[in-house]
């Protein structure tokens, strides 16, 4: 074995050595993916739950507002670029997918700056780019929004979807029915806003949470941390993540996003509505802001019936327990997000966990 | 939602434009969000952005600052 | 008429279909079968069963770091009669191309086929070509068919694989998928990394002397080593355990994969086989394989299992078994 596998077995030996019950919760999708492609939950002893909360970006989009962009890329005029991710995602009668098959304008981008290229390339088109994500990918639109205005392009706005994460830890907290003893926080988005959020966060629920990294020994440290809190009963913000994330976060980062966004209600997948969860671009941003140039409306979701992703995504149900599981939602035929998304929590388990695996 | 990967910064251009390279493969990147960069450091890079830059001492670590502090014996 | 695209009139069977086949093609692909000018090829065929395939190749860009589609097209179809057991002979091609492809670029496909096609020991023997309007083909679909015949002692099928048996890769994966990936990101994105695409007739003669101790093979193109090893098991109706830190995946691949949020496992490749073999004599299959070049970075990667059935799964850095999933749908980027 190499050093850096016995080291990991280490880390593996004290996980495996916990007795107690107890409930971690990570809140990002990169986690979710990360820890199925590791295979530690099929490692940790069945008296530790490492659960999935609503962490993935996609996966707690409103379905109105899938609606509302399946509506606004009818418009002919219009080129809508997107992450790969939201795709698939169903909305109540199509997706972007779809759309596209249907001759709608929706190009993959890797980056909010190839929109920002599309527009300058394409001037007699509207760009649009679909914001989508949490403190770690909205300034990186936020300081594409700002590169527009010091360029006077008229042809390109953003549709901000974007939410921050906080909030929703609120809700989760304070869920009785939610049953979480410590949060495995997510390490780039604490990276950009630092841990201040969290710190109140951990102290008024009383609960640890470790900044964690991606890579598996990253993982296994984390939560290596997190149960030596518990049993010592602290309430900490640690940080495991060091390399990438400084206590104070990036200031240029959480300077755009203060500069380009302000917090707004906002309703979110299986969660509801959560106030001043949501990200909207600020008036004096409004020439890029894609909901008013094009008048994009509130449309109300329509629940699926039997969908349980509400419940996956705070963590209530295992992707498992829900009765649509691999019968009739699959990732090739998704009923709700958290199957369509790469990093939902039920394309996570369908997709790498063998079906003799626990719940 | 945060996928990033560690890349060196090989070349700054004007206007925040900058290359990284991850193991050879280059990457036209924008600093905005980390305009004090040098040329040869370390960043995270996620949708086309320099995000974070990284601590090379921190990372270089064979030994996580666990072991450091002894709480494993090697 | 001098013209430097291609023009619909290149299609119509008249003179200047007459001086397209004369100019291009046969210049670059003459050899008996063809100058006969009969509407089909006669051929002699070795004793042995026959085994015969057939692909269209629709690729865009046409031209990618490694190669083009014209190479892609010979190999592709060389590589499957490999995979069959055959020792490839006869080649045919069908060519859809489009209104206002470049002559210039159409030569340079034409004749890598024919250098990819000497390159594999097969021979070109029939052909068409038709020619649509603007819009209607990516510049140039290719279709080949290919004949060859099976040596006796040989016999690829998944049903003869075994429970214990080995599956080994001849090197590693994602080349192709990520060559021609960058080529249509275009600036931003540059990678080193080149398509593997190559004619495998070469690991065909050297396993001939193993016999009935290779079970079958199969190449790994579109949805890569994941899609194949997940058909062979489907196929073979036992589950294959593949052991994740004994996939060779170069640096760059993997680099350029974490960067732009792919899996190698799902990434196209051209010049690559999987083999299921006999588990005792997989190590010095892996020895004879390293001695070509083409197959230098050979792995032994997993084993075929009895249980899950049908079912490939992949065993992490952490000692953990994990499935290993069929490509569903494209494979789209993920960046959230």
């Amino acid at each position: 074995m190499t050093d850096e596998q016995v080291y990991l077995q280490k880390l593996l030996t004290e996980i495996k050595g916990e007795t107690s019950q107890c409930a971690l919760m990570e809140v990002c999708g990169t986690h979710t993916m990360a820890i199925a492609r590791s295979g530690v939950r099929e490692l940790v002893p069945p008296q530790l739950k490492l659960l999935s909360g609503p962490g993935c970006p996609v996966c707690v989009t409103a379905q109105g507002d899938i609606d509302a962009v399946v509506e606004m890329v009818k418009n002919p005029a219009l080129t809508l670029l997107t992450f790969g991710d939201m795709m698939r995602v169903p909305g109540t009668n199509s997706s972007l997918q779809e759309e596209r098959s249907r001759g709608a304008d929706i190009r993959v981008v890797y980056s909010p700056l190839d929109a920002l290229a599309a527009a300058g390339q394409m001037p007699d088109r509207q760009v649009v780019f679909l914001g989508i994500g949490f403190e770690t990918t909205a300034p990186t639109v936020g300081a594409t929004i700002q590169q527009a205005k010091e360029m006077g392009l008229a042809n390109f706005s953003v549709l901000s979807l974007h939410k921050v994460v906080p909030p929703a830890l609120e809700v989760i907290f304070g869920d009785p029915d939610i049953q979480m003893d410590g949060l495995i926080c997510p390490g780039h988005v604490v990276a950009v806003t630092g841990i201040e959020p969290y710190r109140q966060l951990a102290e008024k629920a009383h609960k640890p949470m470790v900044v964690t990294g991606f890579e598996t020994r990253d993982i296994l440290e984390g939560i290596v941390m997190l149960l030596r809190q518990l049993r010592r009963d602290r309430a900490q913000v640690e940080i495991q993540y060091r390399r990438v994330v400084r206590p104070e976060g990036n200031k240029v980062a959480q300077q755009t996003l203060q500069d380009v966004f302000e917090t707004d209600d906002c309703r979110w997948r299986g969660l509801g509505l959560i106030p001043q969860s949501g990200l909207k671009i600020r008036p004096k941003y409004k020439d890029y802001d894609a909901r008013i140039r094009f008048e994009v409306p509130v449309i109300e979701d329509v629940p699926i019936k039997g969908c349980a992703c509400g419940e996956v995504l705070r963590g209530l149900i295992t992707p498992r327990e829900c009765a649509l599981f691999g019968k009739g939602c699959t990732p090739l035929q998704p009923i709700g997000p958290c199957m369509v998304s790469q990093e939902g929590a039920c394309a996570a388990y369908y997709r790498y966990t063998p079906k003799k695996g626990r719940l | 939602m945060c996928l990033g990967v560690p890349g060196k910064i090989t070349q700054i251009a004007d206007n925040y434009v900058a290359t990284v390279d991850v193991n050879g493969n280059q990457m036209d990147i924008s600093i905005r969000l980390t305009p004090e960069v040098q040329l040869g450091e370390y960043v995270l890079v996620h949708a086309g952005f320099a995000m974070e830059i990284i601590d090379a001492a921190i990372a270089a670590e064979t030994i996580s600052y666990m072991e450091e502090m002894g709480w494993y014996d090697r | 008429m001098k013209t430097d695209r291609i023009l619909m009139a290149h299609g119509s069977g008249g003179l200047m279909s007459q001086q397209l086949i004369d100019g291009v093609f046969k210049k670059a692909w003459d050899n008996p079968y063809l100058s006969a000018m009969l509407d089909g090829a006669l051929l002699d065929l070795p004793p042995g069963r026959v085994a015969m395939t057939t692909d269209s190749f629709v690729i865009t860009p046409l031209f990618f770091p490694g190669g083009n589609i014209g190479k892609l097209s010979v190999c592709g179809t060389v590589n499957d009669l490999v995979a069959c057991g055959a020792k490839p002979l006869f080649l045919s091609t069908a060519m859809i191309i489009e209104e206002g492809l470049y002559l210039s670029d159409l030569r340079k496909i034409v004749d890598s086929m024919a250098r990819t096609a000497r390159e594999a020991g097969i021979c070109l023997v029939t052909g068409d070509t038709k020619v649509v309007e603007r819009g209607s083909a990516d510049g140039l679909f290719i279709n080949t068919t290919g004949i060859g015949v099976i040596p006796s002692g040989i016999d690829f099928r998944p049903s003869r694989i075994e429970d214990g048996d080995a599956v080994l890769v001849t090197g590693p994966v994602g080349d192709h998928g990520l060559a021609v990936l960058a080529q249509r990101e275009g600036l931003r994105f540059a990678t080193p990394a080149l398509s593997d695409c190559a004619p495998l007739g070469v690991i065909g003669r050297v396993l001939e002397k193993y016999g009935a101790d290779v079970r079958c093979m199969r190449d790994p193109t579109r949805g890569g080593l994941a899609t194949v090893l997940n058909e062979l098991a489907q196929q073979s109706g036992h589950g294959i355990l593949v052991e994740e830190s004994k996939i060779p995946v170069s640096p760059v691949v993997q680099g350029a994969c974490d960067m732009l949020g792919l899996d190698p496992l799902y990434m196209a490749n051209e010049g690559k086989m999987v083999v299921i073999t006999d588990p005792r004599r997989a190590a010095e299959i892996i020895r004879d394989l390293r001695q070509l070049p083409e197959a230098n970075g050979a792995a032994i990667i997993g084993e075929v299992r009895r249980e899950p059935a049908q079912m490939v799964l992949l065993q992490t850095e952490l000692g953990a078994q994990r499935i290993l999933a069929m490509l569903e749908g494209e494979h789209l980027p993920r960046i959230c």
